[in-house]
């Protein structure tokens, strides 16, 4: 009987893990199933969301903004001016309205780097999705009272005699940060430079480092 | 709200770990791009405000805020949304199968982005922010409350977020605020260095 006892307790025990929620792969899959079947979300907006976030929008769209403000200094004016409308203009999509760009520039006495403390805004535009690191609870925390040790964790140096500003995102607005172009690049043509320029830079924890391999002096 | 996401000058949290950033794909699991497309699917729809949308994730146990990845706390927030607004049942939700109609709602949030009001500060005003602690959403962090900052730009007018988190809009005046470091964070603070927000009418009295 005690064996029998014992048995009946363990299937008591499988019925409990059964109301153990299930993996949240099925359950995400569960809800995207239902908001389909009610023509709430079809599946070809997931599609084409997910399309989106995967192959067009990323980092790539910001360094092309950077590559050009470098190169085209009426460009420049405007994208610090009301980086918005620059762009918009430079052909950057889904900048609703009610969502304003603001362009940050780093110079030889300011540094400038970008976080939002509440949550996770970020020019998804620009950049495309963030990555982990800047949703996370130890950069959202820190970088607000010890910048320079944060940067330093990127193994970003930041002189004494530099201005560091910490942009924090509590609006609809979001920043980007126009880096430094690095010296010896002057030779670079506008893709070239483009290729220079790294999310973490546009984000402000990296410098952009010049071309591994600089071009032959003339 | 004085909660767990609110989380600048917090210590304890650890080291970053930074991912190599051109091998850091957008999303790490396909549950997770799945999530992400729900989020933004349902946002368009106008059922809720991206504040409401904030404010169900700070709502979250404070545990499971810090526990769960960041595509989690916006999945469980979708499903909460979902259900609160008769999109979705929990039943529907364990079983992936539609068997009960949409809530019909008529109007749609629909952020305005324009004041008559005048702005009540100008670039170069000394400001304090205003030391509260609301009960709901705010977008007003903790470590700025009490401290006084310079006024650096009219930025804007936008949805007041307090209102938007309960899906009303009342437009304010948003205010770009230089705060010293060390007005902020005292002597151990570096003197040159600076953060900036933005803060609307209500976070703001005179210095």
């Amino acid at each position: 009987m005690g064996h029998d006892h014992d048995h009946d307790h363990d299937q008591d025990q499988d019925q409990d893990h059964s109301d153990v929620p299930p993996p949240l792969a099925l359950r995400v899959k569960a809800l995207q199933s239902v908001l389909a079947a009610k023509s709430i979300v079809s599946e070809a907006t997931v599609d084409r969301i997910v399309d989106a976030y995967e192959h067009r929008i990323g980092p790539h769209l910001g360094a092309g903004v950077i590559a050009r403000a470098w190169i085209d200094p009426a460009f420049r004016e405007r994208l610090l001016a009301d980086g918005t409308e620059a762009a918009r203009d430079h052909g950057i999509r889904g900048l609703d309205p009610g969502v304003r760009l603001v362009v940050v520039e780093n110079t030889a006495d300011v540094h400038n780097v970008v976080v939002c403390t509440l949550c996770s805004c970020y020019p998804l535009q620009l950049l495309g999705m963030p990555p982990v690191w800047y949703k996370s609870a130890p950069y959202r925390s820190r970088v607000v009272q010890d910048p320079r040790g944060v940067l330093a964790e990127f193994g970003t140096d930041v002189d004494d005699d530099v201005e560091v500003r910490v942009w924090d995102s509590n609006s609809e607005v979001r920043y980007l940060v126009l880096p430094e172009r690095p010296a010896g690049t002057d030779e670079l043509d506008e893709a070239a430079l483009a290729a220079l320029v790294g999310r973490n830079a546009m984000v402000g924890v990296e410098h952009v480092l010049p071309p591994a391999d600089p071009p032959p002096a003339p | 709200m004085n909660r767990i996401h609110d989380l600048g000058g917090m210590h304890g949290f650890g080291p970053i770990h930074a991912e190599p950033e051109r091998s850091e794909p957008p999303f790490h699991e396909p549950w997770e791009a799945t999530a992400c497309a729900l989020m933004l699917g349902t946002l368009r729809l106008g059922r809720w405000s991206l504040d409401r949308f904030r404010h169900t994730i700070e709502r979250q146990a404070p545990l499971d805020y810090l526990r769960r990845s960041y595509f989690e706390k916006w999945f469980e927030a979708v499903c909460e949304l979902a259900v609160a607004e008769g999109l979705v049942t929990e039943d529907e939700l364990r079983t992936g199968v539609a068997d009960t109609p949409v809530r019909p709602r008529d109007e749609r949030w629909t952020p305005d982005f324009s004041t008559d009001r005048a702005p009540r500060w100008a670039a170069g005003d000394r400001v304090r922010a205003v030391v509260r602690n609301p009960a709901g959403h705010t977008r007003q962090p903790r470590y700025v409350r009490g401290r006084v900052g310079t006024v650096v730009r009219v930025a804007g007018a936008e949805p007041l977020p307090e209102a938007a988190a309960e899906d009303r809009c009342e437009v304010g005046h948003v205010y770009l605020v230089r705060f010293e470091a060390a007005e902020l964070w005292g002597a151990d603070a570096t003197g040159r260095d600076a953060v900036y927000l933005e803060l609307w009418d209500d976070h703001l009295e005179a210095a």
